[in-house]
């Protein structure tokens, strides 16, 4: 078992409060629950405003937060700043290294033509006093936010080497009210947990969210009709099909990587749970597993070839793989433990994702697939739902803390950790949406 | 020193999701579509007129054994044993006597585990129930399953007592008395 070696004793929680009227929970608090030891010391200055846009949203302090939030990095606060430059001209590199950042971040909003606002910055390094980046995005005003992600997206990538994933977006399920009367919402929000949406709302249960390829369907199962059925769902219009109603389960749908094929569980009225690849044009369905064990949680390999998934066909469940074949046999991929379920694998295909059972609690766990080595990276015991961060740097997953579902992150690495926590109620089963265009 | 600049077209609708008016909200009433694929747009409350829906919940048999209708089990077992024994045989002797009357099986789970693993778990309950009904006169047309899981709890909570109440099958008696429209095979 992996453990943090920092954890922030201080937690800052930081209460983000861009509200929309029409969501049910209307914002959720960010925890930071770990990060390095060493984070990265940056200066973001305010950036510079020539026109107003999105009601003057504070684009430097959605950067500080989500870096910070990363665990990776260290903000100056900005009573510390020696100036405030707009641009990169601006920028005396000794001043800002002697206040101890390495980087700065200087930026300004501008008038991009055609009723379009352009958000440019310069990255700094205060160490060699040499500009790395300088970068403008254009968008409509109301898209600010999601300009400010992408600048971390930016920030992110210049000094760590891996792409940020900030301007990305999650799903989950929200679940309010005492059993058995209970309320179901599928959300998408930023991956910050800003902006949330509500996709649909049930008095049955709604689950297992996921993204298509694009990022422009959600597929999940749905209750509605007191059996369970697989629908998708475009997020932005909310038009929607049903796309398996069949008898039995209908459940655990993973879209195929090229985006045209369903893979799903389906039960049949003998109620015995089998792995199905459903073509979404043909209506066209192929049987990928057969076996009288529970086989479920189908997961796609990145290059659509093969498909992972649970089964207790060896007496308790386990991680196997089938190639996506007529007649090709599966073959067992986890064996640390007794408990290994719903696998989820890194976006370069090296790594997966599972539920494993430690002592009694049930927690996230990584298996590298080249050596077999597995590691356990969260240390609740209800945690459940691992769901990869497109840059694979981040697992999210559910936690359960006291009597409230929360929504927890942790690198891969196991160094760094937030958690997202709604107001009331439970949010659970996190599904981390593809990088945008 | 090296400077780069990229201009990067922002999708204007990213985060904007569709208008309320347009957004599904499921109500209780059921739709209709049963098997395979059907488009519902945005209507999806537009079968709340149908009245008699085959899926409603009746009251059922009452008195004695028949007005219980929950079958516990143990931990990551579907086996049906003790008091439910003697509860699947009473409803079993009634559903055979009536043939007209159906049931439906909603298998449950407690919360731990992964989600669609126990919606796995739930209908290997529901089908254990559903076997002991048939082995005792019920027949195959009278009886459907769901499984929920973990995902319909009876009882809140996160300790042994909760989840012993959680785990069980619930014998749900249907208003309607026609047999099911043929269900499409798996």
């Amino acid at each position: 078992m992996l453990h943090t070696p920092n954890r922030i004793a201080a937690w800052a929680v930081l209460a983000l409060s861009l509200g929309v009227a029409r969501v049910a929970h209307a914002t959720l608090d960010i925890e930071i629950t770990s990060g390095v030891r060493d984070p990265v010391p940056i200066a973001i200055v305010p950036f510079a405003r020539s026109v107003p846009a999105d009601g003057g949203l504070d684009i430097a302090q959605v950067i500080e937060h989500d870096l910070q939030g990363s665990g990776r990095f260290r903000a100056l606060p900005r009573g510390q700043m020696p100036a405030t430059p707009a641009n990169a001209d601006g920028v005396t590199a000794g001043v800002w290294k002697a206040v101890g950042s390495d980087y700065v971040v200087v930026g300004r909003v501008v008038d991009a033509g055609g009723g379009q606002i352009g958000v440019e910055f310069d990255l700094i390094n205060t160490l060699s006093g040499t500009r790395l980046t300088t970068q403008r995005f254009v968008g409509e005003p109301g898209a600010l936010r999601n300009a400010a992600h992408r600048v971390s997206d930016v920030v992110y990538q210049k000094i760590l080497g891996v792409r940020g994933a900030f301007a990305t977006r999650i799903a989950y399920v929200a679940v309010d009210g005492t059993p058995p009367a209970q309320r179901y919402q599928l959300m998408v929000a930023d991956a910050d947990g800003e902006n949330q949406h509500l996709i649909l709302e049930s008095r049955y249960p709604l689950m297992s969210p996921a993204w298509s390829p694009d990022g422009q369907w959600l597929a999940y199962v749905s209750f509605e009709t007191r059996h369970s059925a697989v629908y998708v769902q475009r997020v932005r219009s909310g038009e929607r099909r049903q796309v398996s109603a069949r008898a039995g389960v209908n459940g655990a749908p993973a879209w195929s990587p090229d985006g045209k094929r369903l893979a799903l569980t389906l039960g049949g009225s003998a109620g015995n749970p089998d792995i199905y690849v459903l073509d979404l044009a043909t209506q066209g369905l192929t049987r990928l597993t057969e076996d009288p064990a529970i086989d479920t949680e189908p997961e796609w390999a990145p290059d659509g070839a093969s498909v992972y998934f649970t089964s207790d066909r060896a007496g308790s469940p386990q991680i196997y793989r089938v190639p996506v074949q007529p007649g090709a046999h599966p073959r067992r991929i986890s064996f640390t433990g007794t408990y290994n379920a719903r696998p989820r694998v890194s976006p370069d295909g090296s790594q997966l994702a599972m539920v494993t059972l430690e002592n009694g609690s049930y927690r996230i766990a990584i298996q590298d697939l080249a050596n077999g080595a597995t590691r356990v990276l969260s240390h609740g015991r209800l945690d459940e739902s691992p769901s990869f961060a497109p840059n694979g740097a981040t697992l999210i997953y559910s936690e359960r803390e006291g009597n409230r579902g929360t929504l927890s992150t942790v690198s891969t690495d196991g160094l760094t950790g937030l958690r997202l926590k709604p107001p009331q109620g439970e949010i659970r089963e996190p599904a981390w949406g593809p990088f945008g265009p | 020193m090296y400077r780069s600049i990229i201009v990067l077209v922002l999708a204007a609708s990213l985060g904007v999701a569709g208008c309320a008016s347009k957004r599904p909200k499921v109500t209780p009433s059921t739709t209709s579509n049963t098997a395979g694929a059907g488009a519902l747009g945005s209507g999806a409350n537009s079968a709340n007129a149908a009245s008699a829906n085959p899926e409603d919940e009746a009251a059922g048999p009452q008195g004695g054994l028949l007005a219980t209708r929950i079958v516990y089990f143990e931990f990551d077992n579907s086996e049906v044993r003790g008091a439910g024994v003697e509860l699947v045989a009473a409803h079993a002797r009634f559903l055979a006597a009536h043939p007209g009357t159906r049931v439906r099986l909603e298998g449950h789970t407690d919360e731990r585990g992964s989600r669609e693993y126990n919606i796995g778990l739930g209908e290997r309950r529901a089908q254990a129930v559903r076997r002991a009904l048939m082995l005792q006169g019920a027949i195959d047309g009278q009886i459907s399953t769901v499984s929920y899981g973990e995902e319909r709890p009876a009882a809140a909570g996160h300790d042994e007592e909760a989840w012993a109440k959680n785990r069980r099958v619930e014998i749900v008696y249907l208003a309607g008395g026609m047999p099911q429209p043929a269900a499409a095979q798996k």
